[in-house]
């Protein structure tokens, strides 16, 4: 047998390795769920309720039956003759008072009431999907109508629709982090006082690959094989067996293979995968369902939709004092698998930003109203606490006349590790070096003289800062459990060393765009001194993964990536045994490196795959001692979080005639602690920038009042950012080297959306602070921007 | 998209006498009514495709006019240097409806037909007094646009061409609807020689003739002369992207911008 070459890589971290799996995404080779497809399978048409809120009074299904192949037609009726129970919610809040939040039943299909548009009443199964969105036209259903609210703050007035009998209110929970007394105390002896009122608008998360799910029931194992498009299976098949179908959990196989985009929308589970999971036995063949663009729309978890009153008190230098906020939260019709996390624990404990603030009091109403359910968007509460920090800091200096970097500065933590009021102890960071690097690659020092050059040409430019902080690498599983979390948080890495050498690495995370298949190969092929082309990594599959958490959170990486370190250790470890044991040499004696075990000192050696080779052709081998294989798991819980934190920079040039915002220029530089592969961090900056963009210029999802329709529910009325919207933008890295975790690494997947839109914000306002302007909503469409000049015109006027 | 039959007409006459037979939809380049069945928003039991008419399609200058065939694509009026030199603002209008994509198979005659209230061409027919062609008769401009998605074309009325009048200057400034990008207002301005013509779209239910302007233009052709005309937002579209009021702010924008344009 030959092993392969050995060649000495060197270390790969830090490298711009290009990603292994773009050969198959560029020539069209992916396989994601709707391309798979099974013997005998049928289709599943869900039909979705017209009406915000309704009783459903009858549900005729004799026509849709008979319809050209149909296979089957249930209800919520049907699922509960079966005693398929209600999706969880992965989060338990305890309220203000002690009390556990609210948690009405969220039935996979509507039982009695419908709650909001597009919610699911009934599902049709036919040989092709033409037949099943046929038949299920022809489904017979009567509705009352009741009357509907859409809006959280509508939502909490006294009068206002009832969405679930359980909270006759529609609050779900009041939830509140920090000392109360002490802000207060810290304001009564403000020298200023900064308030906002802001509006964090809700978002449709659009993955490009919509939602899909191929479920087949296999009477003779009797066990299901699930495909989804998930952003973790492992959790997919836990919360579907164990709290809805009753299914045994080594019953069920769950496979995320390829999968287009997820941004959290993913993460959750679902009624439709649910009900096709089930529907599949009942009917005894493989079941197929793929959301259409529409369905998306309606039924993908939206994100955001915060309405929040904040104070910022300050001293008369500028120091900030203490910060209190107040946010109405739109839950949607039901708890989403962790829409009462991202409002409380996601968010609240970011409210210290990258600042000393000594006193924060945080109060969160959480509100049911008839909208598709709320939870975490890339970002998930972190990108609403950095929009309500930075836009109060930055107003705060506006309104004292301090610059904006100034009081960045004088506010920044810069002693670590520090304790925040609000429940996190960051472990490093260096605030003021990324502030500085990205005013350097901004050019802030030439703006004043682009901004008189705009001027003679009729438009106002602008400068907006963000210097955000985020929590990410969730999470110490016990931390998370105190707070009500209602699963571990670790992750999970198998490091297979094949008999000659090459490995085959098994993660819990899983990548849907992140690129992990290159990012952990290069941790694993550096680490093992071996060529990346030896290492692959396997994401997404139950049956092939011990467990795994899943990728949500920026999170992959640091608990993920640090799962692998930690098999790696092992591998290590044994591959010192048995080196020791071929080498003659007493363990201790062993040092490992560049891919070769040596005894230190001296010339014997033995490269890796030769260890790989006697492990498991064992002729040489303390048998004694030491099984054969090399083969090793471990699961990594972190001790902290991790803090990625940055400086963005936004520039603008606002045509006051038009309102038309056109970024210029926009920078960011973040701290990711050490980056794996600068390429797709850079990546990750582009994709999260552009999001975080698309919030504050163009995205916003509206539902009609009145008649609680989804005005946005389309291409046509929702805009996503398109590359010509975008600048090039100017990206770099500082690293503060986490300190808790073996890679040193911090995330950066979400710091893009979480930055950005204060920074443009903010960039905006500063291009009309000469005309008066002082807020601006977001999304800060052309008409938003027009109407705020013209307002500020009519109060100079006035 | 729901079943139906397909006709592929061969000649105009074919064509007319299959739209009164089977009261189907013609088919054009189909850039709103396949997106329409497919979302089963349309369900016509009969299409007629036009594509196989060949007389429907093509520019070509006649005396002072230049005249283009119903089924020529977005992309091909964009490219021609007929156009380019005659009227380069309906080049310029051309090359901005839609993406590549929508250009390379929509069509002039579909989209005045379909007269969709955000669409780009009704400004420049309206605006450049152009003269739409049928296989019945000739219908100016000014009576061909009737209403929201309605026009003057009868039941079995086929669009073979328009004619449009070489103006002096021209052109067609639009402010995009920033989800769809649509115009949200598109202003199409010409100095006809005889007189100047402002024709407006997406702002209102149908393409309009913003008068007021166009006198004030007639008298001096400066993006000033209409600093007091002042448009009734009354008539004009609201919706989440814009107000009436911003729309009539924006007219005015466009229209002094255009006449700068074409006065370069």
């Amino acid at each position: 047998m030959n092993a392969p070459n050995e060649v000495a890589t060197g270390s790969l971290i830090g490298a711009a390795v290009r990603r292994k799996e773009d050969a198959r995404f560029l020539t069209g080779s992916g396989r994601y769920t709707d391309d798979i497809s099974l013997p005998g399978q049928t289709y599943a048409c869900f039909v979705r309720s017209p009406h915000a809120h309704a009783r459903i009074v009858k549900i005729d299904k004799s026509a849709a039956l008979k319809a050209p192949g149909v296979l089957g037609v249930f209800t919520g009726d049907d699922l509960a003759a079966d005693k398929v129970g209600s999706l969880p919610c992965g989060w338990l809040i305890t309220d203000v008072n002690g009390q556990p939040m609210k948690e009405p039943p969220h039935p996979p299909l509507a039982q009695d009431k419908v709650r909001y548009v597009g919610d699911h009443v009934a599902v049709v199964i036919a040989e092709t999907y033409w037949q099943a969105k046929d038949a299920a036209e022809r489904l017979d259903i009567e509705y009352e109508p009741l009357p509907a609210v859409v809006d959280a703050v509508e939502a909490l007035r006294p009068g206002a629709p009832v969405v679930h009998e359980q909270a006759p209110d529609n609050l779900c929970f009041r939830w509140s982090l920090g000392d109360k007394a002490a802000t207060d105390a810290a304001f009564a002896k403000a020298h200023h006082v900064t308030k906002l009122d802001i509006v964090n608008n809700r978002l449709i998360p659009n993955a490009i690959e919509p939602r899909a799910a191929l479920a087949h029931y296999s009477r003779a194992e009797d066990a299901y094989t699930l495909y989804v498009a998930n952003q973790n299976p492992h959790v997919e098949r836990l919360l579907m067996t164990a709290f809805v179908l009753g299914v045994p959990e080594h019953k069920m196989r769950v496979i995320a293979p390829d999968v287009g985009g997820g941004f959290g929308s993913k993460i959750f589970l679902y009624p439709e995968e649910t009900v096709i999971t089930w529907a599949s036995k009942k009917i005894n063949r493989p079941i197929k369902w793929t959301a259409e663009r529409a369905e998306a729309f309606l039924s993908d978890a939206h994100g955001r939709d915060h309405h929040t009153h904040a104070e910022l008190a300050l001293d008369k230098d500028g120091k900030f004092l203490g910060l209190r906020v107040k946010t109405i939260a739109n839950l949607g019709a039901y708890l989403s698998t962790f829409g009462s996390s991202v409002p409380t624990y996601l968010y609240g404990t970011l409210l210290a930003g990258q600042y000393t603030t000594p006193a924060i009091y945080v109060e969160v109403d959480a509100v049911f109203t008839n909208t598709a359910p709320v939870d975490a968007y890339r970002g998930a509460g972190r990108p609403e606490a950095t929009y309500v920090v930075e836009r109060l800091v930055s107003t705060a200096a506006r309104e004292m006349g301090i610059d904006q970097a100034e009081i960045r500065r004088r506010n920044f933590i810069t002693k670590f590790p520090y304790q925040t009021p609000v429940a996190l102890t960051y472990d490093t960071g260096d605030y003021n070096a990324c502030l500085e690097g990205a005013m350097k690659l901004a050019d802030v020092a030439g703006f004043p003289k682009r901004r008189a050059e705009a001027e003679k040409r009729g438009k106002l430019r602008g400068l907006g800062y963000s210097t955000y902080i985020e929590a990410c690498g969730l999470a110490p599983s016990n931390i998370a459990g105190a707070l009500g979390a209602r699963a571990g948080l670790f992750e999970v890495g198998e490091i297979r060393v094949n008999p000659t050498g090459t490995v085959t690495v098994f993660t819990g995370s899983h990548s849907h765009g992140q690129g992990h298949e290159t990012t952990f190969a290069q941790v694993v092929a550096s680490r093992l001194g071996i060529p990346i082309e030896n290492v692959d990594v396997v994401h997404g599959d139950t049956g092939r993964i011990p467990f795994g958490m899943g990728t949500y959170g920026s999170r992959s990486i640091a608990v993920g990536g640090a799962a692998i370190m930690k098999a790696l250790d092992k591998i290590e470890a044994k591959g010192k045994k048995i080196a020791a044991h071929l080498l003659e040499a007493a363990e201790s004696d062993i040092e490992f490196k560049d891919g070769v075990f040596r005894v230190a000192g001296t010339d014997k050696s033995i490269p890796f795959a030769q260890i790989a080779l006697a492990a498991y052709v064992p002729h040489n081998y303390p048998l004694d001692k030491l099984e054969p294989g090399l083969n090793e798991t471990a699961f990594y819980d972190p001790t902290n979080f991790t803090f990625p934190a940055g400086a963005h920079i936004c520039e603008v040039e606002v045509d006051p005639e038009t309102g038309e915002v056109d970024i210029v220029n926009f920078t960011a530089v973040d701290d990711f602690g050490n980056v794996i592969n600068p390429m797709i961090v850079e990546g990750q900056v582009h994709g999260g920038i552009a999001q975080g963009i698309g919030q504050a210029l163009l995205e916003h999802a509206i539902y009609d009042k009145e008649s609680g329709q989804l005005v946005t529910g389309s291409y046509m009325d929702y805009a996503l950012p398109r590359a010509d919207d975008l600048p090039t933008f100017k990206v770099d890295t500082r690293a503060t080297p986490c300190t808790h975790n073996p890679l040193g690494v911090k995330g950066c997947g979400e710091a893009g959306a979480i930055g950005a839109p204060p920074a443009v914000i903010e960039a905006i306002i500063d291009a009309l602070a000469p005309l008066g302007v002082k807020d601006i909503p977001m999304p800060a469409t052309p008409q938003a921007v027009w109407r705020a000049i013209q307002e500020a015109k009519g109060r100079a006027a006035a | 998209m729901y079943a139906f039959e397909f006709h592929r007409a061969t000649s105009v006459e074919e064509a007319a006498a299959l739209l009164a037979k089977t009261q189907g939809k013609l088919l054009a380049g189909g850039q709103s009514l396949v997106g329409a069945m497919k979302l089963r928003l349309s369900s016509p039991s009969s299409v007629i495709d036009l594509g196989g008419i060949a007389e429907l399609r093509g520019i070509r200058k006649e005396k002072n006019a230049i005249v283009i065939g119903a089924t020529t694509r977005h992309a091909e009026v964009a490219a021609s240097p007929e156009v380019r030199k005659a009227i380069p603002a309906l080049a310029t209008l051309a090359e901005g409806i839609g993406d590549r994509q929508v250009r390379n198979m929509g069509t002039l005659g579909g989209s005045l037909a379909n007269n969709d209230p955000a669409a780009d061409y009704p400004a420049g027919v309206l605006g450049l007094g152009a003269t739409v062609r049928t296989n019945k008769r000739a219908i100016a401009a000014d009576d061909f646009f009737r209403g929201m998605y309605e026009t003057a074309l009868g039941d079995d009325e086929i669009i073979t061409a328009v004619s449009f009048p070489i103006p002096r200057r021209a052109a067609y400034l639009k402010f995009r609807n920033p989800a769809s990008r649509f115009a949200l207002v598109g202003v199409f301005v010409a100095d006809t020689g005889t007189g100047v013509r402002v024709a407006v779209t997406g702002a209102a239910p149908c393409v309009f003739r913003v008068t007021d302007m166009e006198a004030a233009f007639t008298k001096s052709f400066t993006p000033d002369a209409i600093k007091s005309v002042r448009v009734d937002p009354g008539k004009l579209n609201s919706d989440i992207h814009a107000s009436a009021e911003y729309r009539a702010h924006l007219i005015g924008v466009l229209a002094a911008r255009a006449v700068a344009q074409a006065a370069k």
